[in-house]
């Protein structure tokens, strides 16, 4: 395996890719008792229409997350429970274009592995037991339905874009995962679930060579051809500039988003300068948070973010507040003030100082760890080479990346309002 | 590891967790006092009040620069139940000297920035800043309005009140909206200096820097803190067992109804309660999670609490309206099941395993540590993650069964949509 060390981090990367092109790395964690595992499949809620066998393909909304939860089943019996079973505390999730299954364990860390590798390669459906799930995932629905905080993000997405498939829930409708069979999911999971569309990491105090031969031993011998995916002709502007809805909550709340132009290249980079421009424009330590917060406009919910996903980039921010219009028109004028002015030479070294201590911090979690290496290699850059991107990224680039993205025609607002 | 625990004052100590392996390390003080319904509300608004500015930063401006340049510091203002104390303070966030650019030195700044939040307030006329007090107080009841908009957490939050009416393990962690209401800026100063002069502080540490080195940072930090008596921790009162089993229901405009059930457990013996509590609804091996959800197919979660320090099981589960009586009756009928030792091997070596699993693992994260001994010392408890761990490995199928056959419902809690019929 080839091993990176990075210095600024004190933190080392053993990578290897197998010759049915799964990804591996491997972060060793000396000191820890914990193992944690991460297998990853490029396959998320956004990838609704694809190619197979040389067939458009559309599937119902929420297959993939159908598909997580139906994983776990085995022919003798379910995965959950085996891993249970060893005190690990195995988990999934499913996001717009990525589905993680995981644990972490203190013991018996190459039983679960193996566990958790072949429950995921081999699939094993009947009609009756994909019939049974839909009782458990419809409550799952329901249950995310009272909740505002995913409400107002939804929503948001849907006013922002009109055809990508970013609008549609990851889980889908209670109606859509109606239509959902035994045979439609075998078809995703033969054409997504291919070690060459796949990755492993594992964080902890192990063995990076063992760990290698574990998913040699486990997994196909072949990968699996390139599936083109179909996520629509996304226009420049927004679909909806406004939406509302009433629910059960104490105080209103609000999200504000601004579609951004997708990345094309230097993925990394898109990333942290968005996320220093939303630093910038309205964090913590930003004079506009200050401003809001004293005239009791927004309070310690208030928050910002800039998001990527293939195809799509949008920043936005939100929180309670009694006036959320008051609210997007300063942070309206803040922006284009900026991207006019430009940035403060001190406030922008203090705010870039805080950048990387955060991004540190981030690396206590195995779990992010493992995640942004996912997301990492989907995307085709190396998450742990934060410290150097950082050191290009300069005032002006986040002056004019504030320009450009902030436009007030590319401004949505989703609201939640008390009944 | 070696944990350590040092006397620095008159009811004040300091924890050192000492740890190489993290990025960060943390720092947190901690005042611990018995939960009053008098004085929830006031406790609680202080560590966000004192958030608002010190004498040498008196605005948030001016802190979160200071907070910046300690290469992105994070302030937490925590305000935490433990048993029947309320703890209120600060966590304080920042990466470990090991990788600070340049060799610069981040535990005793950061130790000066804490002892001066909690010492030396801004103050007009000897008084909190009146602005930020109203400020504070009106997100403060803001915040106690919000555990609406999670029903998962409301319902949970429910129950819990309506079963222990009356005890102060029945005060939610910032108090009613009308307890917020009656906070006043004229006595709240007082309650301030009675508070960090006569409550219970606990400081903790985790991080790579020697004991002697923290504890002379901590001590140079909170030296002008005016130490007299302490005034105690709330100590251990079983919750009374009810003659008649208490039902409420509430309507909500929710689409998904929540089913809670709250059980007063007789026994004493904690370990057993703890194993008896994961095999019927603590993981996603146990009784209601297998049969609520994967047999019946009749939620998405289905799971149980035991509240260690109180004596006491929760059920928390979201389900159909009508549904509620199903899920009722299993659940019950799944605690009979543990309660008769109608539980395999698997079972049981699971159950012990995740609990040893979660034992062993405490050590590899720094919220965790910090938040397991302050319940500990908030409880009067003294045993290490490693001696509990060593419990659970002693305990047996017999101690279980008996120790559940004590466990008897006290109070459900129902919570459904508008147009349901029942």
């Amino acid at each position: 395996m080839k091993q990176t060390f990075y210095e600024r981090l004190g933190e080392s990367v053993c990578r290897e890719t197998l010759p049915n092109g799964l990804e591996i790395c491997v972060v060793p964690k000396p000191g820890y008792t914990k193992k944690y595992a991460f297998f990853a499949v490029r396959y998320g809620g956004m990838d609704t229409r694809f190619q197979l066998g040389g067939r458009w393909l559309d599937t119902p909304a929420g297959i993939a997350h159908y598909l997580e939860h139906k994983m776990f089943d085995t022919k003798e019996g379910n995965a959950l429970q085996e891993l249970a079973k060893n005190g690990a505390e195995p988990n999934a999730f499913t996001a717009n274009a990525m589905t993680g299954y995981y644990f972490d364990s203190t013991d018996h860390f190459e039983e679960n592995l193996k566990i958790l590798l072949s429950f995921v390669s081999v699939p094993y459906f009947t009609e009756e037991s994909v019939a049974k799930e839909q009782g458990i995932i419809g409550q799952e629905i329901r249950m995310i339905e009272d909740n505002p905080d995913w409400q107002i993000y939804t929503r948001m997405l849907q006013a922002l874009y009109q055809a990508s498939p970013i609008r549609t829930s990851i889980a889908g409708t209670v109606e859509s995962i109606s239509h959902i069979t035994a045979e439609t999911l075998y078809h995703c999971h033969r054409a997504f679930y291919t070690p060459s569309n796949m990755i492993l990491t594992v964080v902890g105090d192990v063995d990076p060579v063992h760990v290698a031969d574990i998913a040699r031993r486990i997994l196909p011998r072949e990968g699996g051809p390139v599936i083109p995916r179909d996520y629509g002709e996304e226009p420049e502007e927004v679909a909806l500039r406004e939406t509302s809805l009433a629910m059960e909550v104490s105080c209103p709340q609000f999200l504000t988003g601004y579609k951004c132009s997708p990345a094309r290249e230097d993925y990394l980079r898109v990333a942290l300068l968005g996320g220093m421009a939303c630093d910038i424009l309205l964090g913590d330590s930003s004079p506009l948070y200050h401003r809001l917060y004293d005239r009791g406009l927004i309070n310690a919910s208030f928050g910002g973010e800039f998001e990527m996903l293939p195809g799509a980039a949008y920043l936005y921010a939100g929180g309670d507040s009694k006036d959320a219009r008051a609210v997007t028109a300063e942070i309206q004028r803040e922006a284009e003030r900026i991207a006019g002015e430009g940035v403060d030479e001190a406030f922008y070294q203090q705010v870039r100082r805080a950048a990387f201590g955060s991004s540190l911090r981030g690396m206590n979690s195995f779990e992010n760890i493992a995640v942004s290496l996912t997301e990492g290699y989907f995307n085709g850059y190396d998450p742990f080479r934060f410290p150097q991107v950082f050191d290009t990224i300069t005032r002006a680039d986040v002056a004019a990346f504030l320009g450009e993205n902030l436009r007030e025609d590319r401004r949505v607002l989703s609201e939640i309002t008390p009944r | 590891m070696e944990v350590t625990r040092t006397k620095l004052a008159e009811g004040m100590y300091l924890t050192c967790l000492p740890a190489q392996k993290f990025k960060t390390s943390l720092l947190s003080a901690q005042f611990v006092t018995p939960l009053r319904r008098e004085t929830v509300s006031s406790c609680a608004l202080l560590p966000a009040l004192l958030r608002r500015g010190t004498v040498s930063c008196p605005d948030m401006e001016s802190l979160s620069a200071r907070l910046d340049r300690l290469y992105g510091a994070r302030l937490d203002c925590t305000v935490r139940k433990k048993a029947e104390n309320q703890c209120v303070g600060f966590v304080v966030s920042l990466i470990d000297d090991r990788f600070v650019p340049g060799g610069e030195k981040l535990l005793e700044p950061a130790a000066e920035l804490l002892g001066e939040l909690i010492c030396s307030p801004v103050t007009e006329r000897g008084r909190f800043v009146e602005s930020y007090f109203e400020s504070e107080k009106t997100n403060l009841i803001d915040a106690i309005r919000s555990i609406l908009n999670d029903k998962r957490d409301y319902a949970d939050s429910r129950l819990l009140r309506e079963m222990c009416a009356g005890e102060p393990y029945g005060v939610p962690r910032l108090g009613e909206e009308a307890d917020a209401e009656r906070v006043q800026l004229q006595k709240l100063y007082a309650q301030y200096q009675e508070l960090i002069s006569t409550a219970r502080l606990e400081v903790f540490y985790s991080g790579s820097a020697p004991r002697a080195r923290v504890e002379q940072a901590v001590r140079a930090a909170l030296a002008s803190l005016p130490r007299r008596e302490a005034a105690g921790i709330a100590r251990h009162r079983p919750h009374p067992a009810r003659t008649e089993v208490l039902r409420v229901e509430e309507v909500l405009d929710v689409t998904q109804g929540k089913l809670g059930m709250g059980f007063a457990c007789g026994s004493e013996d904690y370990t057993a309660l703890l194993m008896g509590n994961t095999l019927f609804g603590g993981s996603s091996n146990s009784k209601l999670f297998m049969n609520v959800r994967e047999k019946l197919s009749l939620c998405y979660y289905a799971s149980s609490l035991y509240h260690r320090q109180k004596g006491l099981i929760t059920v928390s589960s979201g389900i159909e309206f009508q549904n509620c009586r199903k899920a009722y009756d299993e659940i019950l009928a799944q605690l009979a099941a543990v309660q008769r030792g109608s539980l395999e091997d698997w079972e049981l070596e699971g159950a012990r395993s995740t609990l040893l699993n979660a034992y062993a693992s405490m050590g590899d994260s720094q919220g965790k540590l910090e938040n397991f001994y302050l319940g500990q010392v908030a409880a009067g408890q003294q045993e290490t993650p490693e001696e509990l761990a060593e419990q659970v490995r002693q305990v047996t199928k017999e101690r279980i069964c008996r120790a559940m056959e004590t466990v008897r419902l006290d109070t459900v809690y129902f919570l459904r949509g508008e147009e349901a019929v029942e």
